[in-house]
């Protein structure tokens, strides 16, 4: 798993393909990350990614159950236009934050 | 006689074989000239049933996952199986964020993902014989078919 830590925000860079193989470690690394560095803004960077199925939403949904307990947040940033339809379909844009860069 | 073909896949139960299963797929479809959007419907499909057979129908034993494809004309089919252990109420496993596996985050999206994506989704599933899943979309729906305009 790719990710960078700035004082208490995680970024996620994620892979090409998110899914139940990959999902699984990364929910194991970043729990020990979020555990260790006292984390409370996770941000999921999908810049190169451009598949995403429910395991995916399972690894976001369980992020956040574990950061709202200190009142963190969960967000998106890159998501291209597929990764946003995945993001709405699941109802997770409920508990988490798209940021919306500006188009060219 | 109707435009038709088949193929069939049959793998090992590992989550490293999702990747190859939805490309497989994938590059049977394009046969049909979809889009970009169809593909990726498809793709999203059947890593959620593949999933679903690797970690509930054998529960991260190895056993055999099945993948078969029929194309009929426009129409897409695939079908997913395992000879795991079977679902013992479709209904309440087809409901959207009902997971018998909260504490592995399992987000509960997987069928309600199959039926978004897909046009049908018929499960049939015996206790300890194991689950089929038929999937089917038609390709191409609304599409102009350019080459009979005008140039």
């Amino acid at each position: 798993m790719k990710y960078q830590v700035q004082e208490n925000c995680l970024t996620i860079y994620l892979p090409r393909e998110v899914d139940h193989h990959v999902a699984e470690e990364m929910k194991r690394e970043a729990d020990a990350v979020i555990d260790r560095n006292h984390i409370k803004y996770v941000i999921f960077d999908f810049e190169k990614t451009d598949f995403m199925d429910s395991s995916g939403i399972g690894v976001i949904m369980g992020r956040y159950k574990t950061i709202s307990l200190i009142g963190g947040e969960v967000w998106a940033v890159h998501a291209n236009e597929r990764i946003r339809k995945i993001l709405t379909l699941s109802g997770v844009t409920k508990i988490m934050q798209i940021y919306e860069e500006e188009r060219a | 006689m109707k435009n038709t073909n088949e193929m069939e896949i049959r793998f090992d139960s590992r989550s490293a074989n999702e990747g190859f299963a939805r490309v497989a797929v994938a590059s049977f479809m394009t046969q049909l000239n979809p889009t970009v959007e169809e593909v990726a419907d498809v793709k999203t499909a059947v890593s959620e049933a593949v999933t679903n057979a690797i970690i509930h129908g054998y529960g991260d034993e190895n056993h055999k996952v099945c993948i078969r494809c029929r194309i009929e004309e426009n129409v897409f089919q695939v079908e997913v199986c395992d000879s795991g252990k079977g679902i013992e109420n479709i209904e309440e496993a087809m409901r959207p964020m009902y997971t018998t596996k909260p504490e592995q985050d399992r987000s509960g999206m997987g069928f309600a993902f199959m039926e978004a994506f897909m046009d049908s989704v018929e499960v049939e599933s015996e206790p300890g014989k194991g689950t089929r899943v038929k999937m089917k979309k038609t390709v191409g729906k609304g599409r102009e078919i350019w080459t009979t305009q005008s140039l």
